[in-house]
């Protein structure tokens, strides 16, 4: 070996820009098909929305994206994730305080919640299994669409007509009522779906609330039952619906894929921000870094969302004007923020005080479903939430590794929080909103204000600045029917290539979307990987 | 009626789930929760304490404690230094295993030996002639073991002493809150652990003790259901369910010998002579017709096989102490004694008896599975042990 070389290699089968989890597994597989890759990463850290930073010296904060769920067990096994560091811890149960002093919860034990439930409403009680089976049934009806390319109806090519076989033929394996109840759930709103179960409002405001995370649509939005779903879809060891809390935070994730990833061969260069895509003739053939670097490569994979890879990383005269006007439409509005806390000792609520099992899982906000879309009417119009709907966990409580011993992190998921704020977010505004949350929380913590060791609130626009994603929003592009499936991110386009030759994308913008699931990284790879030959 | 720990008075009103199993006739929890999935993570991620009071546990003393072990165990107790642990089998005169267990050398002529099952009458049988005390202290000890990532963190945090030099397998004497206490590097998780061992009067003080010291890094009072997962990620054996003790055995073919069980490593044949030595040495040379070995049962097949029925995979979480016959091209070449999904490896995973020429690891066999109840095979693959095999545990 020559040691006065000391150029870096400039040549690669593939470049993935963005060292978010989607890029990261895309580049996995492609590296274990025996491609040399390189992943551009513009932060000095992977992950992208999934990373745990120490903010607070000792306090270690599941920064954006905090549970998992959704993460294919496919993309586990195959990445042979556990043997690179990935650990996920359980988060069993459910608690949303309510207003009167009591509360409703949902514990890690069928019969602690049904006679929970029962307190609250003995109808309810029965509902809660009927219902948790049949959004099963649901989630097993559509976990195939999870892992195939979405078939194109418009397109007569023996692929796509074979896709929809086989699509055609699991709808026809569901029973009739099933399948009315799935058309039911890809059309409806959350609210109209669970008052078609319970009566019990927050059982409904807890479960509504999985509807409308991540959407700047309210619990009586149509469109939101299939959302709810969405949120189902996760699986843990087989068993649906489960949610887990991963060791050190989501950044343990992507630490976990990065290592694996490193182990297969791929290169991940950090403090590298793409500026374009260099394009050839109509083909991608590498990029230019923001320092004036180029990395030259046969393929050129976006990981980032739709309207930064085709509306910044392009020039849009380099695209058909349909689609460059399909791409703005897009919809990736940001409606959601999050507050982390740094505290000297756990909140203790009034409706259960004392340490007990509410501390181990999540924390729920959610008194009903009018609480909620009246915090949606404040985002409507371009306020933040004034009584938002907030969900937390206490990391710390689950993995001693995230806080000194005997000290806590929280993590509170907010909505709403508009990125387009009347007047725009500043300082002021950011602090006036944190305010809110911890004032809101209080209501039913007392003692949550002088735990406070310190805190990090972010905007939308904040997530945007720091992880990239256009307004902030995390699902990169909405969970709306008209952005699913062989629409996702445009008609035409949802087979992870694009207009531009040798340019592909494989971000949470494409199907099946959102959530820490890695399906679009590992598909856009498969699909990859064909064109290859 | 079944008795309590000296913990007792403490792990009756902490178990929750009132699910109590015996162990060596005593009350032992379960789970104290309602399910031991927290039990488990304890383990692999914060600290379990578990009583493990009901092991046997013998005293041996005098000038001739040393030439009495060396003659039952089959491991070199002579190269076992004063604050050291040793794991060692047993066997009858035919090389079959009776009982495992430790022993820690406390003194130059004294030693504790611990064991699954009662031991005292077949001691007394090797003892002839030698001049060695045998005390059952069974019940004058209790015995906590405190396992996993933070367990030395407490230790260190409620011990009159640092814990940090203390060695895998070795033992040290100490007080916690005043209380004395042996403590030793030693569990059945196959993770960083400890067990202690102090007086039965003063256990309910150092649960207390460990408990307080013990809160801030997530320690929790786990049951055998827990342990069980633990231990078959750490290859570890268990009679009565991987092995039947030789005393024990209806039939020769119930029988194993040492090698048979993956503990060839703890035979010294040149130590001496030694019960069942003579049969070992034979085994040995000629191999044994058996391996001890782990079983990754493919996921991908097994997913599709319930997939088939319409239903989503279902595998025991607690551990399945049943007997899965595993066969080669439809020959049963074996079975699985212990298995369980492994959630930190998340792998279905299982501890099987093959015949040697079955037992090479990377060799792909067929398991049974009863799915939707029909009988269905799914590929499995043989693996050395342990499966879990965290640095923690030694560093």
């Amino acid at each position: 070996m020559d040691f006065e070389t000391d150029t870096m290699n400039t040549q690669y089968d593939a470049i993935i820009i963005g060292g978010g989890h989607n890029g990261l597994i895309h580049a996995a597989y492609l590296a274990k098909a025996g491609k040399q890759v390189i992943v551009l990463e513009r932060r000095h850290l992977v992950g992208g929305a999934a990373v745990t930073e120490e903010i607070i010296p000792g306090f270690k904060f599941t920064e954006f994206s905090y549970v998992v769920s959704l993460l294919r067990p496919e993309v586990i096994r195959d990445l042979e994730l556990p043997k690179h560091g990935l650990t996920i811890l359980p988060l069993p149960s459910t608690f949303t305080p309510l207003a009167n002093g009591d509360y409703f919860a949902a514990w890690d034990d069928h019969d602690k919640t049904r006679r929970e439930i029962y307190r609250h409403s003995p109808k309810d009680a029965e509902a809660y299994d009927d219902y948790s089976r049949q959004m099963a049934r649901m989630a097993m009806a559509v976990k195939p669409i999870l892992s195939m390319i979405p078939p194109d109806p418009t397109s007569f090519s023996p692929k796509d007509l074979m896709g929809l076989a086989k699509l055609g033929g699991h709808a026809a394996s569901l029973s009739e009522h099933d399948f009315y109840n799935l058309a039911k759930l890809m059309t409806m709103s959350a609210a109209d779906l669970l008052d078609e179960w319970f009566e019990c409002d927050p059982l409904k405001g807890t479960k509504s609330a999985s509807g409308i995370i991540g959407t700047f649509l309210g619990p009586r939005s149509p469109g939101t039952a299939y959302v709810l779903l969405h949120h189902y879809m996760g699986e843990i060891d087989g068993a649906f619906r489960a949610w887990g809390f991963a060791k050190g935070g989501t950044g343990g994730i992507s630490n976990s894929i990065a290592n694996s990833a490193k182990a297969l061969g791929v290169e991940i260069r950090l403090n590298a921000p793409v500026a374009q895509v260099i394009t050839r003739n109509g083909r991608a053939v590498g990029v230019a870094l923001e320092n004036g670097d180029e990395v030259h490569a046969r393929y050129v994979v976006s990981s980032l969302d739709p309207k930064r890879t085709f509306l910044k990383l392009l020039d849009p005269n380099q695209l058909p004007g349909e689609f460059v006007s399909a791409i703005r439409r897009y919809k990736i509005r940001g409606s959601s923020g999050k507050v982390n806390l740094a505290l000297s000792e756990l909140p203790n609520f009034t409706a259960l005080p004392g340490e007990g099992p509410l501390h181990r899982g999540a924390i729920s906000i959610s008194p009903s479903i009018d609480y909620i879309e009246r915090a949606y009417d404040d985002a409507k119009y371009g306020r933040f939430s004034r009584q938002p709907y907030i969900d937390c966990i206490l990391p710390s409580m689950i993995d001693p590794d995230m806080a000194p011993p005997g000290q806590h992190v929280m993590s509170c998921f907010v909505q709403y929080a508009p990125y387009n704020l009347e007047g725009g977010w500043d300082d002021a505004k950011r602090e006036a909103f944190g305010d809110t949350v911890v004032d809101t929380l209080a209501q039913y913590a007392p003692n949550l204000k002088r735990a406070i060791i310190g805190r990090q609130v972010l905007t939308p626009v904040d997530i945007e600045r720091i992880t990239g994603l256009t307004e902030g929003n995390i699902f990169a592009g909405e969970l709306a029917l008209h952005q699913l499936l062989f629409l996702r991110p445009a008609p035409g386009w949802a087979n992870y290539r694009t207009p531009v030759g040798n340019f592909w994308q494989c971000g949470s913008g494409t199907h099946p979307g959102g959530g820490i699931m890695g399906a679009s990284g590992r598909l856009a790879a498969m699909e990859l990987l064909k064109d290859w030959k | 009626m079944l008795k309590g720990t000296p913990f007792h008075s403490r792990t009756l009103p902490l178990n929750e789930s009132q699910s109590w199993r015996r162990w060596s006739g005593f009350l032992a929890a379960g789970s104290y929760e309602l399910t031991h999935e927290r039990e488990y993570w304890a383990v692999r991620n914060a600290a379990a304490l578990l009583d493990v009071s009901p092991l046997y546990k013998y005293h041996l003393s005098g000038p001739d404690a040393l030439r009495l072990l060396n003659r039952v165990v089959t491991r070199d107790v002579a190269r076992c230094a004063v604050g050291q642990v040793m794991y060692t089998p047993w066997c009858d005169e035919h090389g079959k295993v009776i009982d495992d267990g430790t022993i820690a050398r406390l003194a130059e002529n004294l030693f504790r030996l611990t064991s699954a099952e009662p031991n005292i009458r077949w001691l007394h049988m090797n003892a002839v002639g030698l001049n060695v005390k045998i005390e059952d202290v069974s019940e004058q000890i209790g015995a906590l073991a405190l396992q996993g990532p933070k367990s030395r963190l407490i230790l260190n945090a409620c011990a009159d002493k640092n814990l940090d030099a203390l060695k895998y397998f070795r033992h040290t004497t100490a007080k916690i809150s005043g209380i004395p206490v042996t403590i030793s590097r030693t569990g059945y998780t196959g993770d960083l652990g400890y067990e202690l061992w102090c007086d039965a009067k003063d256990a309910v003080a150092l649960w207390d003790a460990l408990m307080k010291a013990g809160h801030d890094y997530g320690i929790t009072p786990t049951g055998i259901l827990a342990l069980d997962v633990a231990r078959v990620e750490a290859g570890l054996i268990l009679l009565d369910v991987d092995y039947t003790s030789a005393h024990v055995a209806a039939i020769e073919a119930q029988k194993s010998s040492p090698f048979e069980l993956n503990l060839g490593w703890a035979v010294s044949l040149d130590k001496g002579n030694f019960v069942g030595r003579k049969v070992l040495a034979a085994e040995k040379t000629r191999g044994s017709a058996w391996q001890f070995v782990g079983l990754d049962i493919e996921w991908k097949n097994l997913e599709r096989l319930f997939l088939e029925e319409g239903l989503p995979p279902q595998l025991p979480t607690t551990t399945l102490r049943a007997s899965i016959p595993v066969f080669a091209t439809g020959q049963q070449v074996g079975y699985a004694s212990s298995s369980c999904w492994s959630p930190i490896l998340k792998k279905y995973i299982a501890l099987a008896h093959l015949e040697a020429a079955h037992a090479k690891p990377g060799n792909l066999l067929m398991f049974e599975m009863m799915i939707q109840h029909k009988r269905r095979y799914t590929p499995a693959r043989v693996v050395e042990l342990p499966f879990f095999n965290p640095e923690r545990k030694r560093n």
